[in-house]
């Protein structure tokens, strides 16, 4: 935990932000709606003894009273789809419409390029990439089961992506869940800190620039970019969104959340950002009882 | 860029060929095979695939994808295997039968919650069945609707559960 110490600063309540990183989360799915509506999916819980609660900002997300949540029906019938929580906000954010071209730059192993799939009635193109093979396999093993069949799955380094495999030249959409020092997940994983340095944040912060403005790159004009981390730490956040800012042509822009959040920081440890980094959104575990999260949403504007 | 004549290349999808007529790689399946192939067997509505185009990619493995490609592509995945041709009885995938089974009215056998569970977990079990041998399709009432839950083979009196290790699951009766 000392390593949160250095998020002191901006962290209102700071206490009982530390105490939500100790608690365990619990397990959490997402409906997947190419397969059932949240009602079947709950009913089929009910039915098969397994208890729920629903999320009040999300119908799709549901807090499950059991220890394997991959081993109930609704899981093996593809109803359900373990994924946490704020997990399930950037799809969301990014609003992605049948019929459309998404790129999802990070797509392994999978649960958002689904969820993609699904907002968009599993018609149009979701093309979910990824530069690690074994991801890929898990990313492969999830679309099938979740019965996505939008989905174009790709093999490629996201900072200099090629089009050439597919038949448009550019995207209505794109989402960057990018690699990260993964602060956010401790909840998940008490260990995820323990590898943790501040030059794995600088050498991590590289890559997720070049991802993001690549990503800007092959989005058409007016299109849409999300970009989101499960980290707490500006370098990899606000500092990424203002180099797309200052490298490519975007602006940052406002989207709703039914969820607590603070606003993006505009200052950190000297650094100054653009003040609409301010619209992005920093999701602390003590807002929600989730895990952390930042999204934010940017326009294409050439 | 090589061309469809070039025959069936491992690590490509080639969209299927629309009839026999316009077959050019030997042993291919057409789209109206596949489709048929569905609609024979197990009563699919042939109109349930009017959305999608279908890939072959590796000997006999067929894709089912609703989304924008060119013809011939260089991908890790395109939409969903839902098909094994190019062998004596064609074999639908566990998921594509999840994922569109339930257009099925033909071949389609009914397990109680006990016997789905057994299947579920790769079982193989003696069964009673008067239908048509060979691959079924095997469902489970879930909360008052027929749910497809994958393929099965039944001869002999036994259907055996051909659930892939990985998609099999131990749940509660």
């Amino acid at each position: 935990m000392e390593t949160l110490e250095r998020y002191r600063p901006i962290i209102d309540d700071f206490e009982a932000f530390l105490d939500a990183c100790e608690r365990p989360l619990g397990n959490v799915v997402r409906v997947n709606a190419i397969k059932a509506t949240p009602e079947r999916a709950m009913a089929a819980l009910e039915e098969e003894g397994v208890g729920y609660e629903q999320a009040d900002w999300n119908p799709r997300v549901l807090e499950l009273e059991t220890d394997s949540p991959g081993s109930t029906w609704a899981s093996f019938l593809g109803f359900t789809h373990g994924q946490e929580a704020v997990s399930a906000v950037p799809a969301g954010v990014l609003d992605p419409r049948p019929g459309e071209r998404v790129w999802d730059a990070c797509g392994a192993p999978g649960g958002k390029a689904t969820q993609l799939a699904a907002l968009m009635d599993d018609r149009g193109t979701v093309v979910a990439n990824d530069s690690n093979l074994g991801r890929l396999s898990a990313l492969r093993f999830n679309a099938e089961r979740l019965g996505a069949t939008s989905l174009a799955v790709t093999h490629q380094d996201a900072r200099n992506y090629s089009l050439k495999p597919l038949e448009f030249d550019a995207f209505d959409r794109a989402l960057v869940d990018a690699p990260c020092s993964c602060e956010g997940t401790i909840r998940k994983n008490p260990d995820a800190l323990d590898e943790w340095t501040e030059d794995h944040v600088h050498s991590v912060a590289g890559i997720q620039k070049g991802i993001l403005r690549r990503a800007v790159q092959t989005t058409r004009e007016g299109g849409t970019v999300v970009y989101s981390t499960c980290t707490f730490a500006p370098e990899e956040n606000e500092a990424v969104v203002q180099h797309a800012l200052e490298a490519e042509d975007c602006r940052v822009v406002d989207f709703d959340l039914d969820l607590e959040y603070a606003p993006g920081v505009t200052e950190w440890e000297g650094e100054e950002y653009d003040g609409s980094v301010s619209k992005a959104a920093r999701i602390y575990p003590h807002h929600n009882d989730t895990g952390g999260f930042f999204v934010a949403k940017l326009e294409v504007t050439a | 860029m090589a061309g469809d004549s070039d025959g069936n290349v491992g690590q490509r999808f080639d969209r299927l060929p629309e009839t026999a007529a316009d077959r050019v790689v030997e042993g291919r399946a057409t789209r109206e095979e596949v489709v048929g192939y569905f609609a024979d067997r197990f009563g699919v509505p042939p109109g349930t695939f009017d959305e999608y185009t279908f890939w072959e990619k590796g000997a006999g493995k067929i894709w089912v994808y609703a989304g924008e490609a060119p013809s011939l592509a260089e991908l890790e995945a395109l939409g969903m295997t839902c098909l094994r041709t190019r062998q004596e009885h064609w074999k639908p995938t566990t998921d594509a039968v999840q994922r569109f089974g339930r257009h099925a009215d033909s071949c389609v056998v009914e397990l109680d919650r006990e016997r789905a569970a057994r299947f579920a977990a790769g079982e193989d079990q003696e069964l009673e069945w008067d239908g048509d041998w060979g691959y079924l399709i095997v469902a489970c009432e879930v909360v008052g609707d027929l749910e497809p839950l994958g393929v099965g083979l039944y001869v002999h009196g036994e259907l055996r559960s051909v659930v892939p290790k990985g998609r099999q699951r131990d749940l509660e009766a």
